[in-house]
C-alpha cells in the first residue's frame, strides 16, 4: 500500500511502490489531466509538481515520492479561479491539440514560482517540453504575459 | 446495412432540393440526428443545430477537434447565419450519419486544379460528390473541414434563421419582412416587441426549412472573419479536456502490447507463464498473428507483463530491409524507363535535348514518424450484441465500419465515441490500434479495456512519411529562361498502402495525385514540362503525414527553382515573380512575402535569407526564412509567413495554424528521420527522434491576404514551404546546397 499527497488529500493506494508516479494519478486516482507522452521523461507531457519542483510523473517511482506533496494540474488552481500561466494560456489563445499542454503549463508554473521574470534565454533553459503542434510562439509569450500578472 | 443506406439516401435527397445543398433537417417524418441526443426542452432544427429554452445554440460540428480549431471555425459558420449570440452558443461532437459526409475530401482526390471548368473536370466533380454522399463517410483531413462546410452549415444557419423568422411572424402577426434578427433574438422594429430563439424555437421546428435559405453577403458577415475565443481552449489549460487515453468507462481494465519488431514478422509461439503469474493480469490476448497482448486490471501491470511474456518471433520476409535497399529502389525508380506521366506539357524532352544549358539536381527525404503527442490508444467494451468505442480518430464512419468487421457486429450495434485527439496530423487515420483492440475486447467480454501503445510502439508501428527521391532537370536558354522541365519522382504511394490496410480490395497501382502534388502543379509558368512517378513499393507502411505529398515535392521544386534562378544568374524571389506572372494571387504571396521579410535589406554578417512558395490544400503560402551560421552550425532565426486562403472565417486560427505547421515542418528538416535496419524501424522515442523545443523555435510571423475568395484549408499548407525556405537561405548563407534531409546528413549541424 502506498500512502500519497496529492492536491492536498491524503490517499491510501494499491499499487506496487515502483509504479510510475503518472499511472497512479491516471488509473488509481482518475487524474487524467497529467498526460503519457514518452515513459521515459523526454517530452514533459506528464509534468507535476512534487514539493513544488516540476517532476517528469512517468519516470518517478511512486514509492519514491510518498510524504512529498504533489500537485497535478487538476490540483493547481480551482476552475473557476485559474492560475496565473492558465489565465495567460486563454490569453494568448495557446493550445492547439493541447495534449502537452498540462505538463507545459505545470513547468512554466514552476519556473515562475522560482524565476518570476524569466529571460528568454532562462525560458529555453527550463521549458524544454515537447509540443508537436508547434505552439512555442505563444508559449514564450503566455510565459512573458503571466510573468507580468 | 439497408435501413442505413436508405437513410443517408434521404437525407441526401431531401437535403438536395434546390442548389444541391445539403441541409439534413427535419421533414416528412425523417428527424435530425440530433433529437436522440437532445436534452429536454432542446430542440433540434436541423443536423447541425440545437436550441433549448434559454436560447443556447448548440451547434454540432461533425469533424474532429485535433488542434485545428475546427470546433470553433466550424461552430461560427452557423452561428453567423442564425445570428447568434455568440455567448450563447455550444459546440458538441456531431454524431456519426452520412449527413456529414466529407465531399471535398473525395474532390481533392481529382486530378484537376480548382479552376478548371470544363465539362470533364466537372462532371468528375459531380460523380464524386455522388460517390461521397451516398459512402457518407465522416473524415478529418486533407485540411477539407472549413471547405466543406462552408456550404452546408452556413445553410443550416441561414435555414434555421428563416424558421425562427416564419414562426416569430406568425406569433406577432406581423410580416416577415418587418423582423429582424440580432444575437439570438428576432425582432419587430415598429411595435418595439421582441422574441428570444429559446421561446420561438419549437414552433420554429414546426417550419418547413426553407429550400434555398438566403445567405448573408460577406458585409453582412458578424462572426465570420472575426476572432472568437476558441471553444476547446479553457478545458486544455485545466486537465478536464477529454482525449481518447481519459476515456473512464466503468470498469476499466487496461492492455499493453507486444509487436513484431520487424515489419512483417508473426509470432510463432509465446510463454506467458511468467506474465499470468503477475499481479492484476487478466488475460493474455494473441492478436491477429503479429502481437500478443496483456490485459490487466491496470495499465502499469499489463505494460511489465508485456515485458515478461517470452515471444518465438517469425523476423518475416523483410528480416534483412534496410535503408539502403529502401534508397536503391528509389534510385532504380528515377532511371527507370516505365514512369506513370502526371504532366504533359509540350515537348519538354526536346527542350531539353536542345537546351544551351541544363541544370540538374537530385533530392533526397527519408521516412518520418507523425509522433503525436498522445500516443496511439483505443478503448472498446464488446457486449456480444453490440460494443461502445472510445478512439481519438480522424474518421469515426470508418472506425464503427471497421469495429463492426473485427466484432462481427451491423455498423449501428457499435457506438463510437471520438473525444478530443492529442495530435492528428494524418497518422489518426490509421485503424491498427482499433483493430487491436477491438481484438483483445472480444476475450474479455463486457469489460471495456483500453490498449495504449508505448511510444515506442507509436514510433515503430506507424504508417510512414514515404521516402521520396526526385531529380529534376531544367532547360536554361541563352537569355537565361526556362526552356524545357522534367521533375521524375520516385516514392512508395501513399493511397495504396492506406488502402492495402483499410480496403484491400480497392488498392491499386492506379494514379495517386499525392505523389505529385506540389510538382505536378507547378505554378511556374513553363511551356514544357513533364512531370512522372515511379512507385517503389516497401514493406513500410505509408501514410497521409501532415500536407502528404506536398511535404517532400515543396522541398523538391522550390529547392530547384532556386538552384535554376542561381544556375541564371538571377534573385531566387525577382526570378520566381517573372515565372508567376499571369498568376496574380501567386505573385501578391510572394511580393507581400518579400516586403514582410525586408528581402532587399542587407543582412549582418552570416545570416542570409531564403524564400520559397507553394499552393496546397487551396491556399497559397510563402515564407521567406531567415537564417545565422556561426562556424558549422545553423540557425533558424525568423520566419515570414504569407497565406492566401480565399476567404477567412476565423483569423488567429489561421496564425495558429500557420505557426504550427512551420514549427512541424522544421522539425523534419532539422532532425526527422526513420530508419530501417534489419527489418526492424531504429527510432523509438523523442532522444532519437527529436522535434524543435522552445529553444530552437524561430521567431514566426504571420500575415493573412483576405481576398474573398472561397476558403482555402489552413492545416497543412504552413509545412510545404518552410524547408525549401530554410535550406535555400542555408546557401545563400553558406553556399552549401542542400539536396538530402534532414540537415545532418547534408552535413549541416543544428546550433
Amino acid at each position: 500500500m502506498l500512502s500519497l499527497n496529492v492536491n492536498g488529500a491524503p490517499h491510501t493506494i494499491d499499487a506496487d511502490p515502483d509504479t510510475p508516479l503518472l499511472w497512479v494519478l491516471r488509473d488509481h486516482l482518475n487524474l487524467t489531466g497529467t498526460k503519457f507522452g514518452c515513459g521515459v521523461a523526454a517530452c514533459g507531457a506528464c509534468t507535476v509538481h512534487v514539493d513544488g519542483e516540476a517532476m517528469r510523473s512517468c519516470s518517478l517511482a511512486a514509492g519514491d515520492v510518498q510524504g512529498s506533496a504533489i500537485t497535478t494540474i487538476e490540483g493547481l488552481a480551482p476552475v473557476e479561479a485559474p492560475h496565473k500561466v492558465q489565465a495567460a494560456w486563454v490569453a494568448r489563445q495557446v493550445p492547439q491539440c493541447g495534449y502537452c499542454q498540462s505538463g507545459m503549463i505545470m513547468a512554466v508554473a514552476a519556473l515562475l514560482a522560482e524565476t518570476p521574470k524569466p529571460s528568454d534565454a532562462e525560458i529555453d533553459a527550463a521549458i524544454t517540453n515537447v509540443c508537436r503542434c508547434g505552439t512555442y510562439v505563444r508559449i514564450r509569450e503566455a510565459i512573458h504575459q503571466a510573468a507580468e500578472a | 446495412m439497408d435501413s442505413k443506406l436508405s437513410r443517408r439516401t434521404f437525407l441526401v435527397a431531401g437535403g438536395a432540393v434546390g442548389g444541391g445543398l445539403l441541409v439534413g433537417c427535419s421533414r416528412g417524418g425523417e428527424v435530425s440526428p440530433l433529437a436522440a441526443g437532445a436534452k429536454p426542452g432542446e430542440v433540434a432544427l436541423n443536423a447541425w443545430l440545437k436550441i433549448g429554452p434559454e436560447g443556447t445554440c448548440t451547434i454540432a460540428v461533425p469533424r474532429q477537434e485535433m488542434g485545428q480549431g475546427c470546433y470553433t471555425g466550424l461552430a461560427q459558420l452557423v452561428a453567423d447565419e442564425i445570428d447568434a449570440d455568440w455567448d450563447s452558443v455550444r459546440v458538441e461532437q456531431a454524431p456519426i450519419d452520412g449527413v456529414y459526409a466529407n465531399r471535398t475530401m473525395f474532390l481533392d482526390a481529382l486530378p484537376f486544379d480548382e479552376h478548371d471548368d470544363g465539362m470533364v473536370a466537372n462532371g468528375a466533380r459531380w460523380a464524386m460528390t455522388q460517390f461521397a454522399e451516398i459512402l457518407g463517410v465522416q473524415l478529418t483531413g486533407g485540411s477539407t473541414s472549413l471547405r466543406d462546410a462552408w456550404g452546408p452549415m452556413r445553410h443550416a444557419g441561414a435555414s434555421a434563421r428563416a424558421m425562427l423568422v416564419k414562426a416569430a411572424a406568425r406569433r406577432l402577426g406581423v410580416p416577415e419582412a418587418e423582423l429582424a434578427t440580432e444575437k439570438g433574438t428576432v425582432m419587430h422594429a415598429k411595435s418595439g416587441q421582441r422574441l428570444s430563439y429559446g421561446e420561438l424555437a419549437s414552433a420554429a421546428a414546426q417550419v418547413p426549412p426553407p429550400s434555398e435559405p438566403r445567405l448573408k453577403r460577406p458585409d453582412q458577415f458578424k462572426l465570420i472573419g472575426q476572432d472568437v475565443a476558441r471553444v476547446d481552449i479553457p478545458a486544455k489549460t485545466n486537465g478536464t479536456a477529454p482525449y481518447g487515453i481519459d476515456a473512464r468507462p466503468e470498469g476499466i481494465i487496461y492492455a499493453a502490447i507486444a509487436m513484431s519488431p520487424t515489419q512483417g514478422g508473426t509470432v510463432l509461439g509465446f510463454d506467458d507463464a511468467a506474465a499470468r503469474a503477475m499481479k492484476g493480469v487478466i488475460e493474455v490476448v494473441p492478436v491477429a498473428d503479429d502481437a500478443v497482448a496483456v490485459v490487466a486490471e491496470h495499465y502499469w501491470q499489463a505494460r511489465k507483463a508485456v515485458d515478461a511474456l517470452a515471444i518465438d518471433w517469425d523476423a518475416g520476409p523483410h528480416a534483412a530491409l534496410n535503408d539502403a535497399e529502401i534508397e536503391g529502389w528509389l534510385k532504380a525508380g528515377l532511371d527507370s524507363d516505365d514512369a506513370l506521366g502526371y504532366r504533359e506539357d509540350g515537348d519538354a524532352a526536346g527542350k531539353l535535348g536542345r537546351a544551351a544549358r541544363v541544370v540538374e539536381a537530385t533530392y533526397q527525404v527519408p521516412f518520418l514518424a507523425h509522433a503525436t503527442m498522445e500516443p496511439h490508444n483505443c478503448t472498446v467494451r464488446f457486449d456480444g450484441d453490440g460494443a461502445e468505442v472510445w478512439c481519438g480518430s480522424q474518421g469515426p464512419t470508418v472506425a464503427q465500419w471497421e469495429a463492426s468487421n473485427v466484432l462481427d457486429l451491423a455498423m449501428d450495434d457499435v457506438i463510437v465515441h471520438t473525444p478530443y485527439l492529442g495530435g492528428g496530423f494524418g497518422g489518426r487515420a490509421e485503424l491498427t490500434v482499433l483493430r487491436q483492440a477491438a481484438r483483445i475486447a472480444m476475450a474479455v467480454p463486457r469489460r471495456p479495456v483500453q490498449l495504449i501503445w508505448s511510444r515506442e510502439d507509436d514510433m515503430r508501428h506507424d504508417a510512414y512519411r514515404p521516402a521520396a527521391m526526385a531529380r529534376l532537370r531544367a532547360g536554361l536558354d541563352a537569355q537565361g529562361n526556362i526552356s524545357g522541365w522534367h521533375a521524375r519522382h520516385a516514392s512508395p504511394s501513399v493511397s495504396k498502402s492506406f488502402m492495402g490496410r483499410v480496403l484491400p480490395w480497392v488498392a491499386s497501382d492506379g494514379p495517386d495525385n499525392s505523389n505529385v502534388d506540389g510538382s505536378a502543379d507547378l505554378p511556374y509558368a513553363v511551356a514544357d514540362i513533364l512531370v512522372d512517378h515511379v512507385a517503389t513499393d516497401t514493406p513500410v507502411p505509408v501514410g497521409f503525414w501532415r500536407s502528404v505529398g506536398h511535404s517532400q515535392n515543396a522541398f523538391f521544386t522550390e529547392s530547384f527553382v532556386d538552384e535554376v534562378a542561381h544556375a541564371a544568374g538571377r534573385d531566387p524571389f525577382a526570378f520566381r515573380r517573372t515565372l508567376l506572372r499571369g498568376k496574380p494571387r501567386f505573385l501578391t504571396v510572394l511580393e507581400t512575402a518579400a516586403a514582410k521579410a525586408g528581402w532587399t535589406e542587407p543582412l549582418p554578417e552570416g545570416r542570409a535569407r531564403g524564400i520559397a512558395i507553394q499552393k496546397s490544400f487551396g491556399s497559397i503560402v510563402a515564407q521567406v526564412a531567415e537564417v545565422s551560421v556561426d562556424g558549422e552550425a545553423v540557425k533558424v532565426e525568423r520566419v515570414v509567413c504569407v497565406i492566401d486562403c480565399g476567404t477567412v472565417v476565423s483569423p488567429d486560427i489561421v496564425k495558429a495554424q500557420m505557426e504550427g505547421g512551420i514549427v512541424y515542418g522544421l522539425s523534419a528538416l532539422l532532425y526527422g528521420e526513420i530508419n530501417v535496419e534489419r527489418g526492424e524501424i531504429v527510432q523509438g522515442n523523442f532522444p532519437d527522434y527529436e522535434m524543435v523545443r522552445l529553444a530552437t523555435a524561430p521567431r514566426i510571423e504571420v500575415h493573412i491576404i483576405a481576398d474573398g475568395h472561397a476558403p482555402g484549408g489552413v492545416g497543412e499548407p504552413g509545412t510545404p514551404p518552410v524547408a525549401p525556405a530554410v535550406t535555400n537561405a542555408i546557401f545563400a548563407a553558406t553556399g552549401k546546397r542542400i539536396r538530402q534531409l534532414p540537415l545532418a546528413r547534408s552535413g549541416i549541424a543544428i546550433g
